[in-house]
């Protein structure tokens, strides 16, 4: 029993003492971005890597997403004679939350958990460590440049997911289920307001990337330098980045359209 | 570290291709294409109850939106509902006897106002008042009416 | 004055001395070595030596400065002047070896990539892979990526190298390349060397004082020569290599026959 509650204890000390130093890092890695607009290039590349790689995925899931929303959507509405409002219904679900949540999930899979598995290899294979005996520091050359840009990024993506959702509802409901285009569109532009739910949703996006992309860096970058160690890492970016994009989801759109 | 042509190239055309896609929300899913469209005249129509009406609710004639609900304020003295209608320039010849109603939209859609034309030469201008109203009908007024009606007319 | 001073040195792991009370003296000019079995926290000295990691108590003065009661701008300034060659090479797997070997000076120099160029060939050269610049680390043997991690190391022309146990698994050939290049480039760029390692034979070949470790102190000092003519029984154990002596074969425990005649395991 005493054992026990040691142990409930040291976990418990281990929790705080993990939950300080992602922080300690996030402040460091803060403290890298200014300096990063010396050198843009760091950026690019990771823009790339982190950004440009994930499109795909993005692209496909958005339109998949959106037809469904287009099918399932229509059928409810259709039962209260309403299904001109389709438009309404897949603009708003998409822009609020599915366009952010679901991007960003996707994001940590693909994303995420690839930052996390390079820089605990970096870690593991002591390129962090080299590069701070030669005098570089590797938060600023490493860790900050990909911060930024998939802080840059998520907004991005979540933004093709939601335009190209939008054109899936539009296929799925004009083309095969005979919504009247018009009444599609103009309904959906009547009821989708620009500040309180695009800016918003791009809002959630830039939070969701910032989040997610700091759980996958630190996890690699606090990995056990052994390739277990660095696979335990990488599943825990993409547990505890869906956490946290669920649990914020619920924060934020409460701060947001809660009255 | 060189970096490559083709790497820059399709990190513009993700960038360009996220902020389009930014653009396309912006422009044909939401309503920014109306805020832009402020440059019309405005009249003011005083109703007893505008039900559910909203800001930014449609004005329409004969089904065509001609305007925008501006602005819903109670008037001080006559404590009815002030509305104000933003109109659209291009719908400059609407007579001045135009009568406006305050409709719903299906059984449980948005509430908007129809104007029906007058016969008057004379056309609405900035700051002119619509002064034949009608009430938005709300709902359960209507069925306490019927109601009423029922019973009397069981006598 | 030497260039390096450990004074008083401590050292814990968790529950775990590593150092317990070292002083070592590293002079300029010179290749010593620090030789210890296995887990006597060679590599974590170097780690203390280059600052990234903070001792207990005691301190180490590099070139008169106190390592950790430096600022983190004044420590990098010092990393500069520092080379280290790591065990496994730490070349940058996303680049290749001409750019590996150009990171350090893209990243604190300003000169022109013409003369980059020259520097990055002249380095390479001195290795003797330049005709390997445009290969990734990943297709190189480890014996070559140590040999393109020490070409990285002095492309600043530091002070002084740190070597990380820079024989362990090579064959021969590449073990002999790597005593030469270290041996050349100490002379030729008037380099003071630090080498850790357990490779007895090649150290010593290359050293000119040898500090002997365990347990957390230095249990031994002294040239090459003077090491192999020393009374310690340990200290013979260690140099020739005999599998039992002071350092038991046996992991200490019950006698066999005590063991082979109790039913129970218990031990």
């Amino acid at each position: 029993m005493i054992n026990y509650i040691r142990s409930l204890g040291r976990w418990g000390l281990g929790s705080f003492e993990r939950l300080g130093r992602a922080h300690i890092f996030l402040v460091a890695m803060l403290a890298g971005v200014p300096g990063l607009f010396l050198r843009f290039s760091l950026v690019i590349q990771q823009l790339f890597s982190i950004g440009v790689l994930s499109v795909m995925l993005i692209l496909i899931s958005g339109l998949f997403v959106g037809m469904v929303l287009g099918l399932q959507g229509y059928n409810t509405l259709v039962d209260f004679g309403a299904e001109e409002s389709l438009g309404v219904m897949v603009s708003l679900s998409l822009v609020r939350e599915l366009g952010p949540v679901v991007s960003a999930l996707l994001f940590a899979g693909r994303a995420g958990s690839a930052l996390t598995a390079e820089i605990g290899l970096m870690k593991s294979t002591e390129q962090l460590s080299g590069m701070e005996m030669m005098a570089v520091d590797p938060i600023k050359r490493i860790i900050a440049p990909r911060f930024l840009a998939g802080i840059i990024s998520m907004p991005l993506l979540a933004a093709i997911f939601s335009a190209v959702g939008v054109l899936g509802g539009f296929l799925v409901g004009h083309g095969l289920l005979g919504v009247d285009d018009g009444a599609f569109w103009s309904q959906m532009q009547a009821k989708t307001d620009l500040f309180e739910d695009i800016f918003n949703g791009v809002i959630k996006s830039v939070v969701f990337g910032l989040v997610v992309t700091w759980i996958a860096l630190f996890e690699g970058y606090d990995a056990m330098p052994t390739s277990e160690g660095v696979g335990r890492a990488t599943t825990r970016t993409v547990v505890h980045s869906a956490f946290a994009i669920l649990g914020l989801d619920f924060v934020l759109t409460a701060l947001m359209f809660g009255d | 570290m060189m970096q490559s042509k083709s790497t820059e190239i399709t990190v513009g055309m993700f960038v360009a291709a996220g902020i389009a896609a930014l653009f396309v929300l912006a422009m044909k899913v939401s309503n920014l294409g109306d805020l832009t469209e402020e440059k019309g005249y405005q009249v003011t129509a005083e109703f007893g109850n505008v039900g559910g009406l909203k800001v930014r609710s449609a004005v329409t004639m004969a089904g065509v939106r001609v305007g925008r609900v501006a602005d819903i304020s109670l008037d001080p003295k006559t404590f009815d509902a002030k509305v104000t209608l933003n109109m659209y320039p291009q719908f400059n010849n609407i007579p001045i006897d135009t009568s406006a109603s305050i409709y719903t939209a299906g059984l449980l859609g948005e509430q908007y106002i129809g104007l029906v034309a007058g016969a008057e030469d004379e056309s609405l201008k900035n700051g002119d008042v619509i002064t034949l109203t009608q009430p938005a009908l709300v709902l359960e007024q209507v069925i306490g009416q019927f109601l009423y009606s029922k019973a009397e007319g069981s006598d | 004055m030497p260039l390096i001073k450990i004074r008083d040195l401590h050292f814990n792991r968790g529950d775990r001395v590593i150092f317990d009370g070292v002083n070592i003296d590293i002079q300029r000019g010179k290749v010593t070595a620090i030789m210890g079995p296995s887990g006597t926290g060679k590599t974590t000295l170097l780690k203390l030596i280059g600052g990234q990691l903070r001792p207990d108590k005691g301190t180490i003065e590099v070139d008169g400065q106190d390592v950790h009661k430096l600022s983190h701008s004044e420590l990098y300034e010092l990393r500069k002047r520092m080379g280290m060659l790591f065990q496994s090479g730490a070349l940058l797997t996303d680049i290749d070896v001409f750019d590996n070997v150009a990171f350090p000076l893209r990243e604190h120099t300003n000169l022109p990539e013409s003369m980059i160029r020259d520097l990055v060939l002249m380095k390479l050269q001195a290795v003797g892979l330049r005709n390997a610049r445009r290969l990734s680390p990943n297709e190189l043997s480890g014996g070559m990526a140590r040999r393109v991690a020490l070409a990285r190391a002095v492309a600043l022309e530091p002070m002084m190298i740190m070597y990380d146990e820079p024989f362990t698994g090579q064959d021969p050939i590449s073990m002999g390349t790597l005593v030469n290049l270290i041996h050349r480039i100490n002379d030729a760029m008037k380099l003071t060397s630090i080498v850790v390692s357990h490779d007895v034979a090649e150290t010593a070949e290359i050293a000119d004082y040898i500090y002997l470790m365990s347990g957390g102190k230095i249990i031994e000092h002294g040239s090459p020569v003077q090491l192999k003519d020393s009374g310690s029984q340990w200290v013979q154990q260690f140099m020739q290599g005999l599998p039992d002596g002071p350092v038991p074969f046996h992991y200490a425990g019950p006698d066999f026959a005590e063991d082979l005649l109790n039913p129970e395991d218990n031990a």
